[in-house]
């Protein structure tokens, strides 16, 4: 099938970027989305221009590389799926299609759909882990953990970190995002000694990064990949509003002797 | 033989070797560790745990990774789960059981010392990820759950979902972050190694180039950890990254480290087949599905039916039929050739007749569909997407494909390579695996060498060097920067005609075919003749659009498949001189009646290991002599 191709190129952080106009007779149903597009940059390379940046590693949905708009929406048309994974069978032919970078602040272009998402980084670096150091831990066994809530962390730690949900955001939040970590954790019961600090430290890092506030517009969790729920963020207010309530600074008097 | 092979094996009864090392080993006390810094590449399940866990003891780290986040590592697409010696389901595991399938699985050609340590110390990596918060999947009583795999007859692994990977990964990535944020790891992201830096006999740096503004970078320290991963890319189709690379591991090998067993590779029988000329990369259906999932094809060559109007006594579910003990679950290698053979039959299933069927019928109408979208609905999903086929109705086509490389850096018992303070870890070291992986056994090292090896093993050695005293005026320092940038220009002055792909797709081709499932003499020959020829074409011919003061990624593609391409031909080059058939490497020369695998305890009971001796000169071979004291060699059998 024929396809068009409007992508967004842009040299480097700080060059004006552009919507250039691409045409490909033949595409194949089987081809994943970016298969298309090593097709296309391998056809630009021989021509002697430059190829279409776009991160990707794993190619299977996990790693949470890829990602960039196709009209408009994350990850493309299909719901729950990374654009690895995104098949040219749900596309039809003479299609056109525009692809622009995630667009958010704290997401600046790096080039053409390439962007630097190390704010999310920043904001697990802020509390999203449980400080246990190797070695110090417990039989496994020793701490029964309902399965239920097992099976709710699971579903909040399967966030990819791809950034799909800020992207989708009008007020470009990265609050599924942090709060699914905080669910995670803060549905274990390894993660309640922290729990306060946690939430606290995390929102105040989402803040500093330049993400928006969530205004419960919803597009987040209707374009994540992986399914992640927006009663997360409704936990992470509660943990935050609790923990803003409740939370001391810690106690230094007198030292450790 | 000019290498130093010592594996410096403790002495004494195996259940002892690791304490009494421990013991013996020297300590750095807690207020000079700060003094020392260590760089550690590669921010997988092993590097990731080695840099945080020196972060933790106190040791100033500098983290490198090529990914956008350490989280992004390939560790993360690791399906199935990881095996601990737990044996929490009262069904007769031990640790030394652990140690024995894990030496049998790898066909007895790894280091029996290596293996005992890793079964010791995986009960440790449970608990430390429990811990940490991973989500393992739970019993109703809130106990954790186990599964079986492959080449085991106890269920001994432990899993969150389909999904183990990801989380393992995100347990140590999040203990990485805690020590980025408490200031003792310092991490530099999309950075590509590209050398490593010997000084006196010792490794004392890296070159990076980073990959957003080009700039090419010396960072020294008093010890260098790579943990960069498989070199299973060399076959251009593989279920790696798109991004995993050997140039790490292959420019150490240059700088003198040894690389034992390049021919061991394995090729994982559950992949999805490839589908067109466009195929960028196989992905992996987990091992875990062969617990429920039937494999079959049909009796008769040429049985065009649908699988669903073949009956029952038109079908071969040749595992069981020729492993009635392990069926469904005998290790990868033996599933893999088995699917080969019946594919080359006439009697595989799909396009082209490169599958076979993996069927959940059976298992659906015993447990009901729920059960089976609980355990592996994720994959389903994948299936369903890739293929466009609902695998809860129609069986699943799969086929075997590049998955995991067991050879690579020669190390000894401290993980250290033939280069004094280069210590390698995960899959990018050569110790645990032999000649065949088992399943859930790759996470399991990565984590073990980072966790529970480094911070003991490379403590003794830091306490034995004098830290800092260098800095990148050095003349080493200066001659690596320069020799980086010169290989960077060279790559972008040959403006050809082809693209990396192109390139690398042709050396793909040339490995499957002749280095890949069955491997015989006049193929390897003919490999070793083409792969020069290659090598010759890309540096000759090869299209780099771009410059390199910017972000390039068609640059970054062609400098790994430059150590591809050299890296092929020594791959080759093992599987030739080693005549026998063991685990992942079969020669068709080398078989029993049955068509199993046939060592050659006498003449190949070693590690083969091997030396650089200059560009276009033949690399010497060494070996080091493997001892079986506490497992009985014998032939393997799954029947």
């Amino acid at each position: 099938m024929r396809i068009v191709l409007h992508i967004w190129r842009q040299k480097s952080r700080t060059a004006q970027g552009q919507m250039v106009r691409y045409e490909l007779p033949s595409v194949s149903e089987h081809m994943s989305f970016l298969e298309m597009l090593d097709v296309l940059n391998e056809d630009l390379t021989r021509k002697g221009e430059d190829p279409v940046t776009f991160e990707h590693d794993c190619r299977e949905g996990i790693c949470g590389c890829c990602g960039f708009m196709i009209n408009g929406v994350p990850h493309g048309p299909q719901r729950g799926t990374t654009v690895c994974q995104l098949h040219m069978r749900h596309f039809h032919d003479g299609d056109e299609l525009w692809l622009e970078p995630f667009r958010a602040a704290a997401f600046p272009v790096i080039k053409d759909l390439m962007v630097d998402r190390s704010s999310l980084d920043r904001i697990i670096a802020a509390g999203g882990y449980v400080s246990v150091g190797t070695g110090s831990a417990p039989d496994g066994n020793a701490l029964p953990i309902i399965k239920k809530c097992s099976d709710m962390a699971m579903d909040a730690a399967s966030c990819i970190g791809c950034g799909a949900c800020v992207a989708s955001c009008p007020n470009a939040s990265a609050s599924l995002f942090t709060s699914a970590k905080i669910s995670h954790l803060a549905l274990l019961p390894q993660g309640q000694a922290e729990r306060e600090r946690r939430a606290i430290r995390m929102v105040a890092q989402m803040l500093e990064e330049g993400f928006g506030y969530c205004t419960n517009a919803g597009e987040c969790e209707a374009v994540c990949p992986k399914g992640i729920k927006l009663e997360n963020i409704a936990r992470m207010n509660r943990d935050f509003l609790k923990a803003a309530i409740l939370y001391r600074e810690e106690s230094a008097a007198g030292g450790a002797g | 033989m000019s290498l130093n092979l010592d594996a410096r094996i403790p002495s004494g009864p195996i259940e002892q070797k690791w304490d009494k090392a421990k013991f013996e080993m020297k300590l750095v006390n807690p207020s000079n560790k700060r003094k020392y810094s260590v760089i550690v590449v590669g921010t997988g399940l092993a590097g990731g745990a080695a840099a945080a866990s020196l972060g933790e003891l106190g040791y100033r780290v500098k983290a490198f990774c090529f990914q956008d986040s350490p989280r992004r590592a390939h560790s993360i697409a690791a399906q199935g789960g990881i095996n601990a010696a737990k044996n929490y389901q009262n069904d007769g595991d031990s640790v030394f059981r652990l140690f024995y399938d894990t030496v049998k699985g790898g066909d007895f050609r790894a280091r029996e010392a290596n293996v005992y340590r890793l079964a010791q110390v995986s009960v440790d990596i449970v608990d430390q990820c429990v811990a940490q918060g991973v989500p393992f999947a739970r019993e109703y009583g809130g106990v954790l759950a186990n599964r079986s795999f492959g080449g085991a007859q106890v269920s001994r692994t432990f899993y969150a979902r389909g999904q183990t990977g990801q989380q393992l990964l995100l347990g140590c990535y999040q203990a990485l972050e805690r020590q980025i944020d408490a200031g003792t790891v310092e991490m530099f992201y999309r950075h590509d190694m590209l050398d490593v830096i010997v000084i006196d006999g010792a490794a004392r740096g890296i070159v990076t180039r980073d990959m957003v503004t080009g700039e090419i970078d010396v960072h020294v320290a008093d010890a260098v950890v790579l943990a960069t991963g498989g070199y299973g890319n060399t076959f251009y189709l593989s279920t790696n990254a798109k991004g995993s690379n050997a140039t790490a591991i292959w420019r150490a090998y240059k700088k003198g480290a040894g690389f034992a067993n390049p021919c061991y590779t394995q090729i994982h029988p559950t992949c999805i087949p490839v589908s067109g000329d466009y195929q960028s990369k196989l992905t992996l259906m987990s091992e875990s599905l062969r617990n429920d999932g039937r494999i079959w094809v049909p009796k008769q060559a040429g049985d065009n039916r649908k699988p669903g109007d073949i009956p029952e006594s038109d079908r071969d579910y040749y595992l069981e039929r020729m492993y009635p003990a392990f069926g469904n679950l005998c290790p990868r290698d033996i599933a893999s050739r088995a699917a080969k053979r019946v594919c080359d039959e006439g009697r595989g299933v799909g396009p082209g007749g490169k599958g076979v069927y993996l069927d959940f019928a059976e298992s659906i109408g015993r447990l009901g569909r729920n059960k089976i979208a609980e355990r592996y609905g994720n994959l389903f999903e994948i299936y369903e997407r890739i293929t466009g086929e609902d695998p809860y109705t129609v069986p699943m086509r799969i086929y075997p494909a590049v998955h995991y490389t067991m050879g690579g850096l020669w190390v000894d018992y401290h993980l250290q390579s033939t280069i004094p303070g280069l210590f390698v870890l995960g899959e990018a070291n050569f110790s645990d695996h032999g000649a065949n992986r088992l399943g859930a056994s790759a996470l399991m090292q990565g984590l073990a060498d980072g966790y529970f090896v480094i911070p003991y093993t490379l403590g003794h050695y830091l306490a034995q060097v004098k830290p800092g005293g260098l800095d990148d005026s050095h003349a080493e320092c200066i001659a690596a920067k320069a020799g980086a940038e010169q290989r960077i220009q060279t790559l972008l002055n040959v403006k050809g005609k082809k693209t990396v792909d192109d390139i690398h797709k042709e050396l793909g081709k040339v490995m499957w075919e002749y280095c890949g499932m069955g491997r015989n003499a006049q193929g390897l020959e003919k490999a070793l003749s083409l792969i020069p020829g290659i090598r010759e074409e890309f540096w000759k011919n090869v299209n780099v659009p771009g410059s390199g003061e910017e972000l390039n990624q068609s640059l970054e593609r062609a400098g790994r498949l430059a150590d591809f391409l050299e890296l092929g031909e020594l791959i080759c080059r093992d599987a030739l001189v080693r005549e026998e058939s063991c685990g992942g490497h079969f020669r068709e020369e080398h078989q029993t009646e049955e068509g199993e695998a046939m060592r050659d305890d006498e003449k190949f009971c070693h590690a083969a290991v091997w030396e650089y001796q200059g560009q276009d000169k033949t690399p010497a071979r060494n070996v080091e002599p493997l001892a079986f004291e506490n497992v009985h060699l014998a032939q393997r059998s799954y029947k």
